[in-house]
């Protein structure tokens, strides 16, 4: 699945995107950011550290929505526009 | 109609609102203009950079708009947020809500700027002269009953 960042969390990622494959189990956001905290160092720091809002194919979702259908995640800080 | 704009040049909004006046009929018309302030004391702001997530940054401005639109019967609603790197007192965001009532129209344009503050995929990073930071979300938004 495609996974793209924006802002600090795309500087702390060191990429503007990643393609990852995820195992079957992971069916929800909260399962996908458990995988990812394990996935690599990275992805530890930004989930631990910092304030995070997450995207399903532009919608902003909670934690136990489900990802099946989803094409394109985006992870990136609360937003600060206007 | 509904306007939507996302760029990176600057507009001016005095030529926005004279579009806005050829509407005879509904005489309610407000504006906000959010410009690029330099708040920091003792760093001299040089620049402000604004990011954004273009596919969803059009979606959520224009399904605001469209809530606002049908909520409080605007006739006309422009909303245009700019992206790049900006001077201080350049402007950044400019909503024009039009209706033939002025309650309305002031809800209206409110509740959009409301909304965009903690919705719309835009994000702030300010370069002074010593250092540059990402700006953090103002918390006191978040408390806004919308």
């Amino acid at each position: 699945m495609k996974i793209i960042f924006f802002a600090k969390i795309r500087e702390l990622m060191g990429k503007e995107e990643e393609n990852v494959s995820f195992p079957e189990d992971v069916r929800t956001v909260n399962d996908m950011v458990s995988f990812l905290r394990e996935y690599n160092r990275s992805y530890h720091n930004v989930f631990e550290n910092y304030d995070f809002l997450i995207a399903c194919d532009e919608e902003l979702v909670d934690m136990d929505y489900k990802i099946s259908e989803t094409r394109e995640i985006a992870i990136f800080p609360p937003v600060t526009g206007g | 109609m509904i306007d939507i704009r996302i760029q990176s040049s600057n507009f001016n909004f005095e030529e926005e609102i004279k579009k806005f006046q050829k509407n005879k009929i509904d005489g309610a018309l407000v504006c906000f203009l959010g410009s690029v302030r330099d708040l920091n004391s003792g760093e001299e702001l040089e620049k402000l950079e604004i990011e954004y997530y273009p596919k969803m940054a059009k979606k959520v401005l224009k399904e605001t708009a469209k809530k606002a639109f049908y909520k409080w019967g605007l006739s006309q609603c422009l909303i245009i947020h700019r992206f790049g790197k900006l001077n201080v007192n350049e402007p950044i965001v400019l909503i024009i809500t039009q209706t033939q009532h002025r309650k309305d129209a002031f809800r209206a344009n409110e509740y959009i700027i409301d909304f965009l503050k903690i919705n719309a995929p835009f994000w702030k990073k300010e370069h002074t002269n010593k250092e540059s930071y990402w700006v953090e979300q103002n918390k006191k938004d978040l408390d806004i009953n919308i």
